[in-house]
């Protein structure tokens, strides 16, 4: 995802090596820089590396399920170990690198600047720092499957006593130490670029971007930043305990007397595991929202401009915006109601839980209402977004089904919990991601628009895929099948005839999941064809209203100069015509005449 | 005029028709909108009545504090969940083989050098003040804008050495602390109250670290760096951590001393 | 003897498992009400998305928000409330109030990577148990201390037989990493923490075999971390029970 030096014509040998040089310092000079667009870029580029690593381990994960007994190539057989081992990278993958990157700090670092009118970040080294820590906190995680016994079995929620001691398995020792480190590292990266982000939007925004005018991506990527500050020092504090515990002969999250693999654990105090339940679930449930909101902020501005319409309830966004982020703080225990906690707390979790139903409801519903009847210009981006409110109602719906634990005591860890986060979660996230990239590409690479022939059949492939993908999952958690089983085959008898009826679910799964996979090549051929060919759009293809479209925001030195002219805000976001035919830029100095319109 | 005759928070500046835009306007013929709820930063600047530009000094100032407001509140969040899982563990217990409740809770009797760690640490977050304060002499700003060398660097390194030495000081009492106890045998594995006493003071002695590090840095910018803005800047975030440092510092002795 | 029990045509649309259990029935009816309001509103969002791609009518900026956010928020709100309440009873009549003294004593116990279930035995309490004891290799998986007499006559199996129409009160322990104890033909599912104990209590209703599965995972042995438990009439049971402790009185708590 460099920016390309191709469409040179053919230049002469020599010319070509002076090319090749002058190509080589450019990437020297983006690793060193600080400019907020070359770390944007750096992010991006750690995020598509996890995807891609994720998917493949996600394909291994299901070839496995459906023929336990297939030979991985240059393998051999999964274990049953290997497979927990695949899990939780993927998921630590996904989750961590994806989709707490991508989003946040990727098109953060990319966009917010320009969104707010502002030239550069507020500390662009920190930011430099931030970003090569989360490269190395991936490359740390890597390493996990190269060390003996390979990665760690305990999901990517490591509850102790299990991601406590050595003992309790393969992947357990120098696996479990290589993923508490580069967690470690990824919370540190994460709270600078977070602090980085909301300094910038504090204090960086230009003149006249007051905050009723701040574009609602803004909002999101404001709310994930305040999460993520407050989470992941949490995580830090957990992390940092339970390496005590595996190393320092604490006991925080071990009970007394715990008899591991036939070996007394040395006595020590009385911890509790489940202080280890709620310390990652306060950081686990608000990053799963981190995960989210900037993708919500987008699809309401993508919306907007393309349905030609104020956003509909806007000062109702921004609540919801902030309202979801508060009470994400509040509903942890949402992942623990069997898990040993007291009844009387379950149920004041459930009604937190049921609470943030209806901020993310009022979201829906204006997400439609802004849509409804506005004969919406159905570009790829307009239609990943609207693909994400479908994946978003399809996954959210079930959060409050989770989130009733009489429910939930039936649901829990079956893969009806799967099928609700990778609805709500995977799919609605990456599509919030698509949509970014479509929607901004203009932006990125110098004018270009990605192919929407293409992108339109990558937008209907994957959408269909991801439900035969997904959907089937919640009848298979109905059914009662668990997470983490490695094989349904060679079960007791009842357990046979109890989880044989998902065994078909399982194989098509598999199949739905391989091809929603491959179906991904479309967007980077996609991109490749769309890098090589030459064909610019105008400036301000999409006519958008917000302040990163303005002229001459991106076609800058990429060190900030002073003498580039100020920018300025003269009106909020989505200023259109009633008939949708003409449209007021946020950067658009008023208009002698008053061409009043707008809420 | 020299950059920055006082702080913002000292006298701020006045701020016209607040709520005049809003969601609503849509800037149509009216006069650029100069609404100042966007905290400090620049609207308005190049027409408001706001006596320095966006990238004014000020301006650099109240940036680096807001950073540091913000990645402080994280820390402290850090804190916060040590002292719960604190508490936690000091109020829970287990169960015997003969189903009787155990609370096993034996307190660390924290060394009486402590107290004398923390008076050295109190008295540097003064002279730490002392030297931030010295940052913003009008007296000298307008010396050294004159040419009259630069009195402020002078008198700020001196305070701000003095802090460095003190910020060491507490450290080797801490260190000294850690002595003592290892002298009776109590080890970070010894019990779960040393576990913390061990944690908590060990993650704000790093904490101090950094701290101390940061003075260094301070110091080496007000001997090498020509912009005074930019030392302004060093200086006073130093400090402010330093201060929050000092603080925290003293939750956790209340807590080690009289909580446990 | 597999359990004969039609299911309702609504539990298998869902793909649910019979419920065996006397709290099932009113579970599934939440459940299921749950899901089809969720299928409901899909569904219907769905029309509307896609009536927004089908509509080549732009219209002018529709009615004001009341009708169109608020009014349709309060629905959802009051909607959520409802279920939430109708929930919560169901939660409290299962976990707020410990089971009928006069419950059977089970104790479930979890280890990588098999349950143990302990029965008091004629004295009707258990044995004191040690960790350091667990072994069982030499048929004492649970860590019973044999210098507590109580111990003496307790019984350890690695199935769960357990009389139909009686309630039951579970105590569930774990020797060492959180393991997940489910029955999802009866509808239950809670963690065996370990260094707690975890008091579940239900009434199994429809005679059977059913399984006992593991859903937290707990290493590598998680999938085939099962067992089974079989439901009896009352009057069987009893007589397998008296059989058992007769076993018992020869030698002292081996699984088999
Ligand atoms: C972002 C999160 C994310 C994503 C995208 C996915 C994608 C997929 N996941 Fe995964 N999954 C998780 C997060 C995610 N998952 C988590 C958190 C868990 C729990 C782990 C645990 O229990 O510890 C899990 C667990 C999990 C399980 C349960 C295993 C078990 O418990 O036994 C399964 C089983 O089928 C599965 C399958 C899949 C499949 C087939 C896909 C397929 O959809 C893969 C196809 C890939 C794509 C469609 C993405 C392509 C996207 C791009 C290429 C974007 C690039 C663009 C830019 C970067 C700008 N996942
Ligand atoms: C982006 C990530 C994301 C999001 C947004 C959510 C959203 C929600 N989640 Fe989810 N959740 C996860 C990611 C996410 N979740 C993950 C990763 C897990 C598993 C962790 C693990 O164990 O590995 C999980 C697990 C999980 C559980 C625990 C399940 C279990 O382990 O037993 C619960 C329980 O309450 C829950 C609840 C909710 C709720 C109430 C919401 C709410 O916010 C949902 C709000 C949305 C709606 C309510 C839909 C609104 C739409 C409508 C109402 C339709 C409107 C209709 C018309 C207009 C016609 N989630
Ligand atoms: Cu025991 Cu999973
Ligand atoms: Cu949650």
């Amino acid at each position: 995802m460099s920016a390309p030096s191709q469409n040179l014509g053919a230049p002469s040998s020599r010319g070509f090596i002076a090319l090749k040089w002058a190509r080589i310092g450019k990437v020297a000079r983006a690793i060193v820089s600080t400019h907020h667009r070359n770390i944007g870029f750096g992010y991006l580029t750690i995020s598509t590396i996890a995807v891609i690593l994720g998917t493949l381990l996600s394909w291994a994960m299901r070839v496995h399920l459906s023929w336990p007994d297939w030979q991985l190539p240059l393998h051999g057989p999964i274990l049953p170990e290997e497979y927990l081992a695949l899990v939780t990278m993927h998921g630590t993958l996904m989750l961590f690198f994806v989709l707490t990157v991508a989003p946040q700090s990727g098109f953060g670092n990319l966009i917010l600047p320009a969104q707010l009118g502002a030239r550069r970040m507020a500390f662009p080294r920190l930011n430099a720092i931030a970003m090569w820590t989360t490269a190395g906190a991936l490359v740390v995680l890597l390493v996990a499957f190269f060390v003996p016994q390979g990665a760690p079995i305990s999901g990517w929620t490591a509850y102790p006593p299990l991601s406590a001691s050595a003992l309790a398995g393969p992947g357990e020792g120098l696996g479990q130490d290589l993923w508490l480190f580069s967690l470690a590292l990824f919370c540190i990266g994460g709270t600078i670029s977070a602090v980085n982000l909301l300094t910038t939007i504090v204090k960086l925004r230009c003149d006249g971007m007051t905050w009723p005018r701040v574009p609602l991506t803004v909002w999101g990527w404001l709310t994930a930043a305040l999460l993520s500050v407050m989470a992941f020092s949490v995580l830090l504090a957990a992390l940092l305990l339970l390496f005590c515990d595996r190393h320092l002969g604490s006991s925080f999250f071990l009970p007394r007397g715990d008899f591991i693999n036939s070996v007394l654990l040395p006595h020590r105090g009385s911890g509790s595991p489940l202080l280890w339940l709620h310390l990652f679930w306060f950081f686990g449930h608000p990053e799963v929202y981190i995960a989210i909101l900037p993708g919500m902020g987008l699809t309401s501005m993508v919306i907007g401009n393309f349905a030609h319409r104020r956003v509909f309830a806007y000062r109702l966004m921004i609540v919801t915006t902030l309202l979801i982020g508060f009470l994400g703080i509040l509903v942890w225990g949402h992942h623990m109601f069997v898990a040993g906690m007291n009844p009387f707390a379950g149920t004041a979790f459930a009604a937190a839980s049921m609470a943030i139903a209806i901020p993310a409801t009022a979201k829906v519903l204006s997400w439609i209402a802004t849509a409804w009847r506005s004969r919406p210009s159905l570009t790829t981006p307009m239609l990943f977004a609207l693909g994400f409110v479908s994946l978003f109602i399809a996954g959210g719906l079930t959060g409050p089904i989770l989130a009733q634990p009489i429910l939930d005591e039936y649901l829990h860890n079956t893969f009806f919990v799967v099928a609700h986060f990778h609805l709500i979660m995977a799919m609605a996230g990456i599509f919030g991601l698509y949509c970014a990239t479509y929607y901004w590409f203009p932006l990125l690479a110098h004018g270009r628009i990605l192919s929407e022939r293409l992108g339109k059949w990558h937008f209907w492939l994957t959408l269909i895929l991801a439900y035969t993908t997904f959907l089937p999952m919640y009848l298979g958690g109905l059914a009662g099948e668990p997470r983490h089983y490695s094989r349904l085959t060679g079960l007791n008898a009842p357990a046979q005839a109890l989880l044989g009826s998902t065994q078909m679910i399982q194989l098509h799964i598999t199949g739905a999941g391989i091809a929603l996979g491959l179906a991904q090549l479309l967007f980077f051929i996609n991109l490749i064809l769309t890098l090589r060919s030459p064909r610019r759009a105008g400036p301000n293809p999409w006519f958008a209203t917000t302040m990163e479209w303005a002229p001459h925001t991106f076609d800058e030195p990429t060190e900030p100069s002073k003498d580039l002219p100020a920018l300025a805000t003269f009106r909020g976001p989505c200023h259109y015509s009633e008939d949708g035919a003409s449209f007021l830029p946020q950067w658009e100095p008023p208009p002698q005449q008053p061409a009043s319109e707008g809420e | 005029m020299p950059t920055i005759l006082t702080p913002p928070e000292i006298r701020r500046p006045r701020r016209p028709d607040r709520d005049r835009v809003g969601e609503g306007d849509n800037g149509s013929g009216r006069r650029p909108p100069t609404d100042k709820r966007t905290g400090g930063n620049g609207d308005g600047d190049n027409w408001g009545d706001s006596p320095q530009g966006r990238h004014g000094p000020r301006e650099r100032l109240s940036r680096a504090r807001i950073g540091l407001f913000f990645a402080l509140g994280g820390d402290m969040m850090f804190f916060v969940a040590l002292i719960s899982v604190f508490f936690v563990a000091k109020s829970s217990g287990h169960f015997d083989a003969y189903s009787r409740y155990i609370n096993d809770w034996l307190p660390t009797s924290i060394p009486s050098i402590l107290w004398l760690n923390t008076a050295v640490l109190l008295v540097s977050s003064v002279t730490a003040e002392a030297a931030r304060r010295s940052m913003f002499r009008e007296q000298d700003l307008m010396d050294e804008w004159i040419g009259l060398g630069r009195p402020i660097s002078r008198r700020a390194a001196l305070w701000l050495s003095t802090t460095l030495l003190l910020g060491s000081l507490f450290l080797a009492g801490q260190w000294v602390a850690w002595d003592q106890l290892a002298a009776q045998h109590v080890f970070f594995d010894s019990n779960a109250s040393s576990h913390f006493f061990y944690l908590l003071t060990v993650t704000h002695a790093v904490h101090l670290f950094l701290g101390i590090a940061a003075l260094v840095a301070a110091l080496v910018m007000l001997a090498r760096c020509r912009q005074l803005a930019k030392r302004q800047v060093a200086v006073d975030a130093t400090v402010w951590y330093w201060h929050v440092m000092g603080i925290l510092w003293v939750f956790l002795f209340i807590l080690l001393e009289f909580c446990q | 003897m597999p359990s004969t029990q039609a299911i309702p045509a609504a539990l298998r649309f869902w793909h649910l498992p019979v419920d065996a259990a006397k709290h099932g029935h009113a579970l599934d009816a939440q459940l299921l009400l749950n899901l089809w309001i969720a299928l409901a509103l899909v569904a219907l969002a769905h029309v509307l998305l896609f009536g927004t791609l089908a509509s080549r009518r732009r219209t002018h900026r529709p009615v004001h928000k009341f009708t169109l956010e608020y009014l349709p928020l309060a629905a959802f709100a009051a909607l959520f409330i409802f279920l939430s309440v109708r929930a919560h009873s169901l939660w409290a009549m299962q976990r707020y109030v410990g089971a009928a003294p006069d419950a059977l004593q089970v104790e479930v116990t979890g280890m990588q990577f098999a349950w143990y279930f302990r029965y008091p035995g004629a004295d009707e309490t258990f044995g004191r148990t040690q960790p350091q004891l667990v072994s069982p290799a030499e048929g004492n998986p649970v860590g019973i201390d044999p210098n507590d007499t109580h111990g003496k006559d307790d019984i350890v199996r690695s199935q769960l037989v357990l009389p139909a129409g009686r309630e039951v009160d579970l105590t569930l322990r774990a020797i060492d990493v959180i393991h997940g104890f489910s029955v999802p033909e009866m509808r239950l599912k809670q963690n065996a923490v370990p260094g707690q104990t975890q008091h579940l209590h239900f009434t199994p209703q429809t005679p059977g075999d059913y399984a006992i599965l593991c859903t937290q995972v707990c290493g590598l042995g998680h999938y085939r971390m099962q067992a089974l438990l079989r439901v009896l009439p009352a009057a069987q049971f009893d007589a397998w029970l008296h059989q058992q402790e007769q076993q018992a009185a020869q030698q002292p708590g081996d699984p088999q």
